[in-house]
């Protein structure tokens, strides 16, 4: 049976799109949809869950099945879904508010159960939905609505927390860029258990400009590094590269060390600590990394083991019978 | 090979004893044990288990006494008892906080090893209370040296002190088998089961227990013991059931029934984790158990499931239940079904997690944001959890809307016998899930059939993919809509949806007359209490009837018309008065309470009390 070819379209749903003009959000959703029929998965099978906020609006514009659901929870509905139903595609929406702050609980325990699900994290580092309050990603000093004096929080880095409750496959991609972010949205479908991606996305509204560094072309090459599997850390057109020495990381210029010396990218190793170093290097002392940090493949997914304890059980068991667990251990019988 | 008295046997009709003494005395095996062996001997069986809600509170201290009541009966009994024919004390601690409710001639036997001075202090009693002048004279005191007793009779297998200490509890089952005429057979069966792998316990225990039996037979302390002939229960094949135990077997069965799988989201708390320990047990039925990081999770979970397709069902206890409101409210919104369990405790917040409340009830109903009612059950039995796990999963999924069942700690480690059903004998559950047919015609998610329930269209099913969520839908298509008109009538509707189950549940049953002097209402784990006080004060000669309500969200249709047919209603349960003030809102009658928040269930006597001060 072939399946039908699908378009970007097809994925559209009939709904009005409502993120403001310019919101970063509407280049995700582009991406979205021009990624998932090349998945070949098809769009009945296909189920996207978000949170709240404005990243949360997402299922509504795509058709397929979607739920929108409550702040913060959205992992844990997609781990009773994804249980019960291992042959759907699970998307989680969610925003750094969404996952980082009230659901940063579920974010890290989805993680480490490595349900196989695709999560995006829409990083806009405040919170839009609600007008303009800091969010756990704000820069320290931060001015907003919430903080007139300056944010005294420090922000929580997601793809670190994501390394530290055990992640297989960590990236992060750039609203702006949108060839980067397609390859990073199908790397993360095609991956066996939780994937997470955390994108870059401008608010244009609340937060503008706060990561200009990475989104503008111009600025990008200075203070972006794009990693590739088995290939050299360089970045600024090739004229710098990251060293490791000892136990951190140095940029260097590429014309005054031999290529050799530079840190080689392995997404694959099982040791996540040079992982977790790339992930903690931030702007602007540090070029910081897109693409994928981690994607270690072989370990089990949460809803295959969940499901293979259930055929286990019946193979060693027999089907369960209602009438021989009734009559099971004692019983007495009344004339 | 069967033992057999050759003293004196009194034939009685009931016999309620408790057995007391520390956590870690085995207090709670014995009960079990005592009451299996009741039931398999025919008895009508009630059981209270009343433990700490620390695991090894301090040692021989009042708060660390742990106890089980049981009452077994040759006629048909709904308590285990308000006063105790029998108690048994492992040390101080357990006699001083149980002795208030043996009956003046009632036995109690002590272990005298337990009685010394260290023991007194950390009971926090002056001098031996066994020494007390009054205690010989007002109950049938009978010391054993149990501790010793068991260490000689248990010597030959070589175990450490501190390992054959711990068989005295078998020693003390044995001499309570002896007092009442009971079998050790199905309890030596138990031993070799749980030890099987132990050779050495199973023989020690094995002999403690026939020691203890030995012992009533030879002392001169005992003259006689009693005997308890097997009740008339209705005909049928029996087994001793337990509350959690039942609502886990009743769930597995909806499931069968209605041909889905069984999701349970779950994050322990007591008294509800027993039923996930005891779900866990079955995956060979295709339950899947989740144990989540937290009850939000736990319910967010169930949720998902249902969205799949699955049997979901979540269980908390009132703290927990607090924290899933904002999730139940939104599986009310996306009308999905599902099963929310609670097992109520004493509260509020943390509470008394080992004591027994029914104060829960307008949280069931009321305890979340927004206009959201949804349906609320109650089991008033432990046998009763299971006919109600498959009613609520019927409605859920017949209405598309969460249901909650309000159990009770009480019922929840309580026991019962419980007449076995054949699994064909059950009626089904159908289910429906609409396949996507014509294309051009556009789905409609939130189209009404005649229960105004909406189609269950799962993931995976070609040309129905609808979104769901939290803001208020549009009436049919289910799109977001903000129209003023449409919320109040999808209001209204999600109102009328729950309302219409009273039209297809069966009218109120009257424990009486439909009219007279007085009619007592109750719900939930009060059912016994109730009833046995009700039958009493008829029995007396009064115009007393009894409603005990198992549909508390939307109560059967003739409820209104039944209140009003009495002079006086009074409504009898564990919290300051929440179904009294239900009753009232609804049916603008005037109803008394009879309450209770102490952690423990109603005795009968109190409620005969009530009753009779409402008659005068």
């Amino acid at each position: 049976m072939t399946l039908p070819v699908l378009t970007a379209s097809d994925f559209a749903s009939d709904q009005d799109v409502r993120w403001c003009p310019g919101c970063g959000d509407y280049s995700i959703l582009a991406q979205m949809k021009k990624v998932l029929p090349d998945l070949g998965v098809p769009r009945e099978k296909t189920v996207f869950i978000s949170g709240i906020g404005c990243s949360s609006r997402f299922p509504y514009y795509m058709n397929t099945y979607g739920m929108h659901s409550i702040h913060g929870r959205a992992p844990a509905f997609a781990t009773g879904l994804k249980s019960t139903r291992p042959d759907l595609m699970v998307w989680v929406i969610t925003g750094d508010g969404d996952a980082l702050s009230i659901g940063g609980n579920h974010f890290i325990h989805v993680l480490r159960r490595n349900l196989d699900i695709n999560i995006v994290l829409f990083n806009n580092r405040i919170y839009g939905l609600t007008k303009g309050q800091y969010s756990p990603t704000s820069v320290e000093g931060q001015v907003t609505k919430s903080t007139p004096m300056g944010s005294i929080d420090h922000p929580l880095q997601p793809l670190s927390v994501a390394l530290a409750a055990e992640a297989t496959f960590v990236a992060r991609s750039i609203d702006a860029h949108v060839k980067h972010l397609g390859e990073t949205l199908k790397r993360a479908a095609e991956h066996q258990g939780t994937s997470l991606v955390e994108v870059y996305q401008n608010c244009n509204v609340f937060n503008d400009g706060a990561m200009a560094y990475a989104q503008e072309k111009k600025q990008r090459a200075e203070n972006v590094i794009e990693l590739e599997h088995g290939k050299p850390l360089v970045f600024a057109n090739g004229t710098k590269g990251i060293r490791l020495v000892g136990t951190h990381l140095e940029v260097v210029n590429t014309s005054d060390v031999p290529m050799d010396d530079l840190l080689i990218h392995n997404e694959s190793d099982p040791n996540p600590s040079i992982q977790m170093m790339l992930a903690r290097m931030s702007y602007p002392t540090m070029p910081e990394p897109i693409g994928v940090l981690r994607a270690v493949s072989d370990i089990p997914t949460y809803d295959d083991q969940i499901n293979q304890q259930v055929e286990t059980a019946k193979q060693k068991k027999g089907t369960g019978d209602l009438n021989r667990l009734f009559n099971g251990g004692d019983t007495w019988t009344v004339k | 090979m069967e033992a057999t008295t050759t003293k004196a046997v009194r034939s009685v009709s009931g016999i309620t004893v408790r057995l007391a003494g520390d956590s870690g005395d085995g207090m709670q095996l014995l009960g079990t044990q005592l009451t299996n062996t009741s039931a398999l001997a025919g008895n009508d069986v009630a059981t209270f288990p009343d433990f700490p809600a620390e695991i090894r509170a301090p040692r021989g201290t009042r708060a660390g006494v742990s106890g089980f009541q049981v009452q077994f009966a040759s006629e048909e009994i709904f308590t285990p008892g308000d006063v105790l024919d029998a108690l048994v004390v492992m040390n101080p601690a357990a006699m001083v906080t149980n002795l208030g409710d043996l009956r003046k001639g009632g036995i109690l036997i002590a272990n005298e090893d337990g009685f010394n001075e260290k023991e007194f202090k950390l009971a926090k009693v002056e001098s031996n209370p066994l020494e007390a002048n009054v205690i010989e004279e007002t109950y049938r005191l009978i010391k054993v040296p149990m501790t010793q007793l068991t260490r000689d009779a248990v010597s030959e297998f070589g175990l450490g002190v501190k390992i054959a200490d711990r068989c005295k509890n078998f020693f003390a089952m044995g001499l309570v088998y002896w007092l009442f005429g009971r079998s050790l057979d199905p309890t030596l069966r138990f031993i070799r089961d749980k030890f099987g792998k132990k050779p050495e316990v199973a023989s020690a225990n094995e002999a403690a227990l026939r020691a203890g039996w030995a012992y009533g037979e030879t002392t001169e302390a005992f003259g006689e013991s009693y005997q308890v002939d097997a009740a008339e229960l209705t005909p049928g094949t029996y087994r001793n059931i337990m509350g959690n135990q039942a609502l886990a077997w009743g769930l597995i069965t909806a499931s069968q029934l209605s041909e889905k799988d069984l999701f349970y989201g779950t994050y322990p708390i007591t008294p509800a984790s027993d039923i996930l320990h005891e779900l866990t047990k079955y995956k060979n039925f295709g339950v899947r158990t989740f144990q989540a990081e937290d009850e939000i999770a736990a319910v967010c979970s169930t949720i998902g499931a249902a969205f799949g397709g699955g049997m979901a069902v979540t269980a908390s206890s009132g703290p927990g239940i607090a924290l899933k409101a904002e999730a139940m409210g939104l599986g009310m919104i996306l009308e999905l079904p599902m099963l929310i369990i609670n097992v109520q405790r004493g509260g509020p917040s943390t509470g008394l997690p080992t004591k027994t409340e029914q104060s829960d009830l307008l949280q069931a109903m009321f305890g979340r944001n927004g206009e959201s009612p949804i349906p609320v059950l109650a089991p008033r039995s432990p046998g009763d959890c299971f006919d109600v796990a498959i009613e609520a999963w019927k409605i859920a999924t017949e209405c598309m809307v969460p249901v909650m069942i309000l159990s009770d700690g009480y019922i929840a480690n309580g026991s019962e016998p419980w007449k076995i059903p054949t699994f064909e004998g059950l009626p089904k559950i159908a289910v429906r899930h609409p396949e996507g047919t014509d294309p051009e015609e556009p789905f409609l998610p939130y189209a009404r059939d005649e229960y105004l329930a909406r189609p269950w269209a799962i993931p995976g099913t070609p040309g129905l993919m609808h979104r769901v969520g939290g803001l208020e839908k549009e009436d049919g298509t289910g799109n977001v809509s903000y129209d003023p008109a449409n919320h109040q009538h999808m209001t209204n509707t999600r109102a009328a949806k729950v309302a219409k189950i009273a039209e297809r549940i069966p009218t109120q049953e009257v424990f009486g007359e439909e009219s007279g002097d007085l009619l007592l209402v109750s719900w939930g784990g009060t059912y016994g209490a109730c009833h046995t006080a009700v039958k009493r004060a008829r029995d007396a000669g009064h115009a007393v009837s009894h409603i005990h309500l198992r549909h508390l969200n939307p109560m059967p249709s003739n409820v209104g018309e039944l209140l009003r047919g009495f002079k006086k209603v009074a409504v009898a349960e564990l919290n300051q008065g929440q179904l009294r003030m239900l009753l009232r809102s609804q049916y603008l009658v005037d109803c008394k309470g009879i309450n209770k928040v102490q952690g423990k269930p109603f005795t009968v006597s109190e409620l005969t009390d009530a009753i009779n001060d409402l008659l005068a």
